[in-house]
């Protein structure tokens, strides 16, 4: 029931094998050894699973592998690569966001996202991007600050 | 190398810091008996003056950690109070996890290696202070005996020695050997805080670059060559052992390997957390539930009202609380709280290696040494043979205070050959939890002249103490239940404080973020607030007036009040609540303003505290420590309650244990009084204040007096009052 399956992931190609059902995080954790992306919840709940897929901000944990082959996958170990990856994390380190840091994988992805489309959010863009992830140490206030601080460095 | 380990364990145990829980510990507690000590790594050619400082010849200067970081920021304060003391070169500082060891990294206040109830600052901030001294000493003897001059000539600064006389400088790297030679100083002289370089800067933390490109690593990152992958059942009815198990169609999964069925609990072994998770889904286990299975939560609380009818132990009693019930107009209330889940974002894990002679483990815990001798229990291996691998902790909020996960990981290991790594799945992690107690208080006061005269208070709940800490459990009372019950920061002539001891049936509970004091801010200022309007005046005047002898308090709540815009006016249905409480060693005065929808549905608009935590390590920290602790305390009082149905827990994940999210989060302005007076603790100091608060603010913009978390939305609909 195993399948080889290829995966492009962080813009280099991985082959393995793995049942089509599987969804990426457990792929990538378990099976590629890339643990910058977390487990939470595991039914979409939490989004400190969060990776981009062709750019978007996706649930790793509820994600099928078989649904992304032929797909651009980037995780937190390569963000920094991007531009709005880049600005947001210097921007996380200067609000000095991260507490536990556990989320916070999850966070940078999604905020990612949103300024890689959003170059410029308000409030409520900052809201509707960011809800879907969790932080248990209660970090958003400085969420909130760096993403907007990213978006200035940005404009 | 390491005689001088105990630079002062015992000068600690006997120090000057203060307030109910430290000192409380004080008594009954001996420090550890004086045996040979195993260097805890490797020191061969460095500097290695004590347990904490490690300093090589190229200069690099590693710091052993001996609290563990979970989010607070510890790592930065202890290498910062060690740093100032050493005059170290802050460039060249490196960290390192401490091992397993009670004798060396065991914290002063608990005597155990434990990182809880915000102490750590609180724990070590002498003992640290003097590591740091003593080693510095120790290289300015080196380099004065080099140069054949006074110590006292020479100055120290950016991990440099330096004679300005001859204008001689030496690295510390340069005199790493020649200061091993040297014998540590008594009672070395600490810096004046007017000194301090680096205490009380806000430092960037050390351990956060990592914790954005994925590079951090958490216990259930451990990668282990040849491990397989686990997760577990245990029996839904707490106490419940396994029946049958039927695993056929588990076994057809690809990619699972074994099946271990233990008493109480079954773990699927595979390739991968998916195979272990789908294996599981397919095994068909029938539990055999035990008595436990009717029990539920109305029991819980019939059980808990009745307890707390009868008289208790008596934690404090000041003046005559006869006489002072008896003067003036006399109220009564009582407060409910309920169990609480911990919810880490890092599920709980352990990732185990149990050979025949030895067990390797890969986790993050708040208690080293503690999962180490329970490991060894369980693996009925010698404790020697046992080898912890601490990790970074996503999340501990006091979950990590018990070894119980390490323990079933430890026990499924044993059936494994080779290493596995053992992952609850949320679900498992909220229904296995060691949860917040339950806990009822009933308040009488009696007031006269707008001002308070008797206060009797009594809380009812379990003696968490008693199983965590036994010799700290004194005279049937639980000294963390009654912290923050028994040091009221209000000048009251009448007051006495009881306990009564009550474990809920079956349900494990534990230390939960904020401890004690949760309960007690909550019921004790919840019923401040009532005092007041019944006493006709304004919530912070009427705290005002009984604060005329405690400079302190009063400069935080007047502080909180100016900030906060107290008195100004509010649309209708909005409130603002305070909270002032005396607890882990701080002052600190909290304002919450929130608003009550028609359908009673809450909006929290803005949160303000000022905090005087004596001496701030790291203010930025502390300013962060706090806007979470809010929050943490928030999402408790507007969604967090575990419920109990045939024994069993009802929640399960994040839909239905919730947690406050970014849109729902206020303004947070936090802000921290400059002081000289000895750092507290500030971890968990948000957390206790955000329910009071809010709750005083719905008392404002409703009327309604809640009495019990989490708060009934369907008491504040519009037209209802209480």
């Amino acid at each position: 029931m195993h399948m080889a399956t290829t995966l492009t992931v962080n813009g280099e190609t991985k082959s393995f094998d793995a049942p089509p059902d599987m969804p990426l995080l457990w792929v990538l954790r378990d099976i590629l050894g890339m643990t910058g992306t977390k487990f939470g919840c595991g039914i979409a709940q939490c989004g400190a699973c969060t990776v981009h897929v062709d750019g978007k901000a996706v649930r790793s944990c509820v994600l099928s592998v078989s649904a992304v082959a032929n797909r651009a996958i980037t995780t937190i170990e390569h963000i920094g690569s991007t531009p709005a990856g880049a600005k947001v994390q210097k921007a996380w380190l200067e609000a000095e966001v991260v507490q536990c840091g556990y989320c916070q994988s999850g966070q940078i992805m999604s905020a990612a996202a949103l300024l890689a489309s959003t170059p410029n959010p308000d409030d409520s863009d900052i809201d509707a991007a960011m809800a879907g992830n969790i932080c248990r140490c209660g970090t958003y206030v400085r969420i909130r600050e760096a993403i907007k601080h990213a978006a200035n460095g940005q404009s | 190398m390491n005689a001088h380990h105990n630079v002062s364990r015992r000068t600690l145990l006997t120090g000057g810091v203060a307030t109910g829980f430290l000192l409380a510990f004080h008594l009954p507690l001996r420090a550890a008996p004086n045996e040979p000590v195993q260097p805890p790594d490797v020191t061969d050619g460095k500097f290695a003056p004590n347990a904490f400082i490690r300093i090589d010849a190229d200069g690099a200067t590693t710091l052993v950690m001996p609290q563990v970081e979970m989010g607070q920021g510890i790592y930065t304060a202890v290498s910062m109070i060690l740093a100032e003391e050493l005059d170290a070169d802050w460039s060249q500082v490196k960290l390192l996890h401490a091992p397993a060891n009670e004798k060396l990294y065991g914290n002063p206040i608990f005597i155990i290696q434990a990182t809880g109830g915000s102490t750590s600052v609180r724990a070590f901030w002498k003992p640290l202070r003097e590591a740091g001294a003593s080693a510095r000493a120790m290289l300015v003897q080196a380099a004065a005996a080099q140069w054949q001059v006074e110590p006292a000539s020479c100055t120290t600064s950016k991990g440099q020695v330096t004679h300005k006389a001859s204008g001689r400088t030496l690295s510390y790297g340069a005199l790493a050997a020649a200061a091993s030679g040297q014998t540590p100083p008594k009672n070395v002289p600490l810096k004046d805080p007017k000194d301090f370089v680096y205490i009380g800067q806000p430092f960037k933390r050390l351990d956060t670059p990592d914790k954005v490109n994925g590079k951090a690593v958490y216990g259930i990152d451990a990668i282990v060559p040849g491990m397989k992958f686990a997760t577990l059942a245990q029996c839904p009815v707490f106490g419940g052992k396994v029946g049958k198990v039927d695993d056929r169609e588990a076994r057809k999964i690809p990619g699972v390997r074994q099946i271990v069925v233990l008493d109480d609990l079954v773990a699927v072994v595979g390739d991968h957390m998916w195979a272990a998770k789908k294996g599981l889904d397919a095994l068909e286990i029938e539990w055999n539930e035990g008595p436990n299975a009717k029990i539920n939560s109305k029991a819980v609380w019939d059980d808990l009202r009745a307890a707390s009818a009868k008289d208790g132990v008596v934690a404090q009693s000041t003046g005559d609380i006869g006489k002072g019930l008896a003067v003036g107009e006399k109220f009564e209330a009582s407060f409910e709280l309920p169990f609480l889940a911990h919810a880490t974002m890092e599920p709980l894990n352990a990732t185990v290696h149990c050979k025949p002679d030895s067990c390797e483990i890969w986790t993050g815990t708040q208690i080293m040494a503690r999962v180490q001798s329970e490991a060894a229990k369980a693996a009925g291996l010698p404790v020697e043979k046992v080898t912890v691998n601490q990790h970074l902790l996503g999340g501990g909020f006091g979950r990590k205070l018990e070894p119980d996960m390490v323990v079933a990981a430890v026990r499924i290991a044993k059936q494994v050959d080779g290493p596995v790594k053992v992952v609850w799945t949320r679900e498992e992690d909220i229904q296995h939890d060691v949860y917040r107690p339950v806990y009822r208080d009933t308040i009488a006061a009696s007031l006269s002249g707008g001002k308070i005269v008797g206060w009797k208070y009594k809380i009812t709940g379990a003696a968490i103490i008693a199983r965590w800490l036994p010799p700290a459990f004194q005279k049937g009372i639980d000294i963390d239940a009654i912290d923050s019950a028994t040091d009221v920061p209000y000048e009251i002539p009448n007051v006495h404080v009881e306990y009564v001891r009550a474990e809920p049936p079956a349900i494990p509970t534990g230390f939960w973020r904020g401890v004690g004091p949760n309960n007690n801010v909550f019921a004790v200022e919840s019923f401040m607030d009532e005092l007041a309007r019944k006493a006709g005046k304004d919530p912070v005047e009427f705290r005002r007036g009984m604060l005329a002898n405690s400079p302190r308090f009063l400069s935080v709540l007047n502080l909180a009040a100016e900030k906060a815009g107290w008195g100004q006016p509010l649309p209708a249905r909005v409130g603002r609540g305070v909270c002032l409480q005396p607890s882990f060693g701080s002052c600190i005065a909290t304002v919450v303003e929130a608003e009550v929808d028609e359908q009673g549905e809450i909006k929290l608009r803005r949160a303000t505290s000022v905090v005087d935590t004596g001496i701030a390590v790291n203010p930025d920290t502390i300013v962060a420590q706090v806007e979470g602790g809010l929050i943490f305390g928030l999402t408790a009082a507007l969604y967090g309650e575990i419920t109990i149905d045939k024994g069993r827990v009802q929640q399960s994940n994040f839909h239905d244990y919730r947690m406050l999210r970014i849109n729902q989060t206020p303004k947070i302005e936090v802000h921290v009084v400059k002081s000289g007076e000895a750092p507290g603790g500030i971890g968990e100091t948000g957390t206790t204040a955000g329910p009071p608060a809010l709750r005083n603010a719905i008392y404002a913009a409703t009327g309604v007096a809640l009495r019990r978390l989490p708060i009934d939305r369907k008491l504040l609909a519009a037209g209802k009052k209480a």
